[in-house]
């Protein structure tokens, strides 16, 4: 029987949570890195024991771990992240330009043939990669030599590369998302990328065509069809047909379009899941019910999941990489909050419980499934 | 030998306990230390300083002999208590609230 191993990032630790395949009971280890922000824990396709972890802190900066035995131990890796070439300028918050500052890791996305080759996004803003399993890291600097990049500028968050998606079925080419500039693509592993922003209005962007500058919280995409793109942007849930070129808005009868994470089911590519924030200003749910909602129709026609998952007085926020699905039938979907918690639903998003209720503030969430 | 009290998450990242013992070559300086330290314990190259200016993390201090060391020069001779082993150099995290 499957196994499933759900690697959770929180603001002070990593936990690795297990189950069998039925997803009922579960086990805790942790915290890892106690003390630490884990702003990201992610296990290589090509060999799942090898698990790679964004260990961070305002006093001692970057730390890269890994482990190869599915986390039970860890070893520290390289933490050297050096902008290529001369380092440029963004813009601050003010609209002053300002030298690009590496701050921390915020995404790995290991490769799914390579144990060894990992994607790191950082902040400030760049795409960097290892070979080597993670003892270097070499930035890839066609991102950051976009001719946009003076004028990009930071979100609240910070400026940062937080999303990466590998295209399964084209090798080369990679989406990436930065608060706020946007979704950039590559179709040459790197070297050259194009913003992917068009059809995206943004409150405080005047310019309907703008190129750069919207506050793109998270996109994802199924497997099976990865010229389709679902985005949670700041506000607005929209969806790309081709491969990004375009997007139009899928928020449909969404309670708010405000959110972070989205993400698809793992057997249907048009069944997509978000969580609905009340708004930018509050950051937590709306009416005090933890809702998930899903989209069957691949968006537009939303329901509120809600059995199991708390219906009053609750204000926790889910961040952007804290869902993700697992590839059991039926489809797992678990997401962390800002309380702590980590939920499971075993059967799409029907029902849910929570493995852990009392976490730290979880950061990022994702799911291995284990043969 | 030089002792060095780390903060605990350096203890752990470095897997020691209480004070680190490390032989420097030459006059003990801040630079001379640091480097020793890191030679000795790679894990925590970057974690202390900037691993291409070597500037001090903005919220780490150095401390020996009830003196801020801080912003004396990395090259500038460190105590003699400190380079004889009588008195540890202390990397100190600063006591930030946060959450």
């Amino acid at each position: 029987m499957s196994r499933i191993r759900v690697l959770v990032g929180t603001r002070k630790g990593a936990f690795v949570l297990t189950s069998d395949g039925k997803r009922e009971r579960w086990d805790v280890s942790g915290p890892h890195f106690g003390g630490w922000e884990i702003y990201h824990v992610k296990g290589s396709p090509a060999d799942p024991n090898r698990l790679y972890a964004s260990q961070s802190s305002s006093w001692f900066g970057q730390v890269i771990q890994r482990s190869q035995d599915g986390g039970k131990t860890w070893e520290t890796m390289g933490n050297k992240f050096v902008y290529d070439g001369v380092t440029g300028t963004h813009l601050w918050y003010d609209g002053t330009p300002r030298p690009w500052e590496f701050v921390r890791v915020w995404h790995l996305e290991p490769s799914p043939s390579d144990p060894d080759t990992v994607y790191a996004g950082v902040q400030d803003a760049a795409f960097f990669r290892t070979t080597d399993g993670g003892q270097t890291w070499q930035e890839l600097p066609g991102l950051r030599g976009h001719p946009s990049a003076p004028a990009w500028q930071p979100g609240a968050g910070g400026l940062c590369l937080h999303t990466i998606l590998l295209d399964p079925s084209h090798p080369g080419r990679i989406f990436i998302a930065i608060s706020s500039a946007g979704v950039f693509r590559t179709d040459d592993a790197g070297k050259t990328w194009r913003p992917m922003n068009r059809g995206l209005r943004s409150e405080g962007i005047p310019d309907p065509n703008a190129e750069v500058g919207h506050c793109v919280h998270r996109i994802a995409m199924h497997r099976s069809r990865p010229s389709v793109l679902f985005m949670q942007k700041h506000w607005d849930v929209m969806r790309s047909d081709d491969a990004g070129e375009s997007w139009r808005e899928i928020s449909g009868n969404l309670p708010t379009d405000f959110g972070f994470p989205i993400d698809v089911h793992a057997h249907e590519p048009d069944t997509v899941y978000v969580v609905p924030i009340k708004s930018d200003s509050e950051h937590y749910l709306p009416d005090g019910k933890l809702r998930v909602y899903r989209s069957r129709t691949g968006g537009n026609e939303w329901e509120a999941l809600t059995n199991g998952l708390p219906q009053r007085d609750c204000y926790v926020n889910v961040l952007r990489d804290a869902m993700a699905v697992d590839a059991l039938d039926p489809c797992g979907v678990y997401f962390g909050t800002t309380g702590g918690q980590v939920y499971v639903s075993a059967d799409a998003g029907d029902r849910w419980a929570a493995i852990v209720r009392d976490l730290p503030s979880v950061v990022s969430v994702e799911v291995q499934t284990l043969p | 030998m030089i002792r060095v009290v780390l903060p605990a998450h350096l203890r752990t990242l470095a897997h020691v306990d209480g004070e680190v013992k490390i032989h420097v070559e030459g006059r003990a300086t801040q630079r001379s230390v640091l480097d020793a330290l890191e030679a000795s314990y790679p894990m925590l190259r970057g974690t202390i300083r900037d691993h291409v200016t070597h500037e001090r993390r903005a919220f780490l201090r150095f401390f020996a002999c009830e003196r801020d060391l801080s912003h004396e020069p990395p090259d500038a001779a460190l105590p003699e208590a400190v380079a004889t082993g009588a008195e540890p150099f202390l990397v100190v995290g600063a006591m930030a609230g946060g959450a």
